[in-house]
């Protein structure tokens, strides 16, 4: 059963590039989907309503850093641009929607690619300097962006909303019916996060795409072939700036408020790590590494809760879950550049070609 | 245009300014010598400043162990940092280096609260409190010790790379690897050099720092500040960076006292941003910076 690939022999360059490269691949992508729609049914006659909303939550929040993680992906995992800027641009989607939403009163599916688009507008802007500078200075610079990004929306009323700058949001309405519990919530933010998904497996294998590698993989050469760098880099930043806009919408929608707090660099670090983790320049790798990375925290204050207490009280313990998060984190990121740079998709193309030949060694 | 008030924020910015490039230097020395860039300099400095407040206000320790047990430690953590990080990440791309000190950040960040306590301690330098008056300035002795300590190793830095035999090793490393090491350097020692001085300066900066804030995690935001000063002074550049730390301690200071009373405060950590965007767009490479050509 693991020798799918017998007997198929691609014989076009539009049979090799597929979004489906195997007639099984459209199977599993079916159950998978089926699976993921009766997620919400089957976790609660399984575990009860209650714990379901729990369960549910936690999804929810792996699918918006899904949108997020594949967003970053595309500007350094396939365009090779550092951002370190990235949870700035969600703040910036995340404050247009909001104050569409609340001083206009528009909903959602108008608010949401308005937010994109101002990000994105702002990502192009930040991605101006992309032409002349690169690697660390580019690092630098979306840094920079990032920290007056978060003092522009803190100091000025206008777009923040006043005192603790943040803005109550109402939850979506999708045809006259809002959106109230987590389970409502995930339909709405799975519609996104699909979308999210194939629009960026069909973004990598067009021309843009293979555009993003070449600039990638040798920027001076793909210049030479005739790739307009600048035009390109440019894009790769609106994109991307996109994708995060729209990440901080959901998050919006998904909270209810729109909160500065949840944009600060630490997110952006987050939001790095998930792709380098997951691995660079692979949208599997940023699903797998959208999933650990929020997982992680959970985890985390779940054995602590549990087997902490006994080495701490209980005010210390509060003290260290945090720190040992962030510790973990950091020691996480390391492990993964050193050992395995292309991270978790490397890992499990592993187990998958070892499974593939089996029981041969190759 | 009160005159007196200008003195006033420029002498203070000076001082500063100074104090940052002592950070900054750590910077310098690691990028010019290795290309390794640096994104937890702000995290060495607080890991500095913790170890000395440990020695000096948990075990009461006299206050020159706590400075020289801050920096053995600070030389030894670059040097094991260098040997099991850095070094399999030679060769890299930018990002590997770049996202392995900001984990690297994460920890120090998690850890060093963890490890010391989180709770602000305050260590005292020891010149007294008593602000000194030279004419229109008012300066504090503990950022005129900072500023005299920056100055040390600047000049000490200069001297050790213009003249030293170690110093122009170092540099021709830092200008070619692969020919450094036919000529019969030993480059990886160098490496290695190079991340123990940048520690050396850390422990020190994390002392004056230190005892200028109170020792606690926020004093790793300092490092925030690294950015701006080495990007207008150019990365590479010593020179640069004492000039960076001026310009960006007067822009700082004077923003703060001109800007703040229009726009609500907050200023003071916004401008060296800007003025580094406006650096970038126009002189990338920075001051001093060494523009570096590509060929096909």
């Amino acid at each position: 059963m693991f020798h799918r690939e017998s007997g198929y022999f691609k014989t076009t360059y539009a049979a090799d590039g597929g979004l489906y490269p195997l007639p099984i691949a459209k199977w599993t992508v079916l159950c998978l989907l089926t699976l993921f729609v009766a997620l919400p049914v089957l976790t609660t006659s399984l575990l009860g309503a209650g714990s379901a909303e729990y369960y549910v939550s936690i999804v929810n929040l792996i699918l918006i850093a899904v949108v997020g993680a594949l967003g970053l992906n595309i500007l350094v995992g396939y365009t090779g641009q550092i951002s370190i800027g990235h949870a700035g641009f969600m703040s910036v989607g995340a404050y247009t929607a909001a104050n569409l939403a609340v001083k206009f009163d528009l909903p959602f599916w108008l608010t949401l690619p308005a937010g994109g688009l101002m990000a994105a507008a702002i990502g192009i802007i930040v991605g101006i300097p992309s032409l002349r500078i690169k690697g660390l200075y580019l690092a630098i610079a979306t840094l920079a962006a990032q920290l007056i990004i978060e003092w522009i929306i803190n100091h000025t009323p206008a777009i923040s909303g006043g005192s603790q700058a943040s803005i109550e949001v109402a939850r979506p309405t999708v045809f006259g019916y809002p959106l109230k519990t987590q389970r409502e919530l995930y339909y709405f933010l799975l519609f996104f996060a699909v979308l999210a998904i194939v629009g960026t497996l069909n973004l990598v294998r067009s021309r843009i795409g293979r555009a993003f590698v070449a600039i990638r993989d040798q920027d001076i050469a793909a210049e030479i072939i005739g790739i307009n760098i600048f035009r390109y880099k440019l894009t790769a930043f609106a994109i991307s700036s996109f994708y995060a806009g729209v990440t901080g919408v959901l998050y919006t929608y998904y909270l209810g408020i729109a909160n500065y707090e949840n944009f600060l660099i630490t997110t952006s670090i987050d939001y790095l790590a998930m792709i380098i983790i997951g691995g660079l320049g692979s949208v599997l790798g940023s699903i797998l590494g959208a999933v650990f990375v929020t997982l992680l925290p959970i985890v985390i204050r779940l054995t602590m809760e549990n087997f902490g207490t006994l080495l701490f009280t209980t005010a210390e313990l509060n003290n260290i879950i945090p720190a040992m998060r962030l510790g973990i984190f950091g020691l996480l990121i390391i492990v993964f550049l050193v050992l395995e740079p292309e991270g978790l998709n490397r890992l499990w193309r592993n187990i998958r070609n070892y499974f593939r030949v089996w029981p041969f060694s190759y | 245009m009160d005159w007196q008030f200008t003195f006033l924020l420029i002498g203070n910015g000076v001082l500063i300014g100074l104090m940052y490039s002592l950070i900054a230097l750590g910077f310098v020395i690691v990028y010019k010598a290795t290309d390794a860039i640096n994104f937890a300099q702000g995290e060495f400095v607080m890991l500095a400043a913790l170890l000395s407040a440990a020695m000096i206000v948990l075990m009461e320790l006299p206050f020159w162990i706590g400075v020289i047990v801050a920096v053995i430690g600070m030389v030894s953590f670059s040097f094991g940092l260098e040997r099991v990080v850095l070094r399999p990440l030679l060769g890299r791309p930018i990002v590997a280096v770049i996202m392995a000190t900001i984990g690297l950040a994460a920890i120090l960040r998690g850890l060093g609260p963890m490890i010391f306590g989180a709770e602000t301690r305050s260590i005292s330098l020891p010149v007294g409190d008593e602000p000194i008056y030279l004419g229109p300035f008012i300066l504090q002795p503990v950022q005129v010790t900072g500023a005299l300590v920056a100055l040390f190793f600047l000049g000490g830095f200069t001297w050790f790379f213009l003249k030293s035999r170690m110093g122009v090793a170092m540099r021709a490393v830092a200008d070619n690897q692969q020919v450094a090491q036919a000529m019969g350097i030993n480059v990886e020692r160098y490496f290695a050099l190079a991340w123990a001085m940048a520690g050396i300066v850390s422990a020190l900066g994390g002392v004056v720092w230190g005892a200028m804030l109170g020792v606690d995690v926020h004093v790793a935001l300092i490092g925030l500040k690294v950015f701006p000063v080495v990007i207008l002074g150019g990365l590479d550049s010593i020179v640069g960076a004492v000039v960076g730390g001026l310009i960006v301690g007067i822009v700082e200071n004077l923003a703060a006292g001109y800007l703040d009373p229009l726009v609500g405060g907050g200023t003071k950590d916004f401008a060296p941003y800007v003025l580094m965007i406006i650096a970038l767009m126009v002189r990338p490479y920075g001051i001093f910076g060494k523009r570096k050509i590509e060929r096909v």
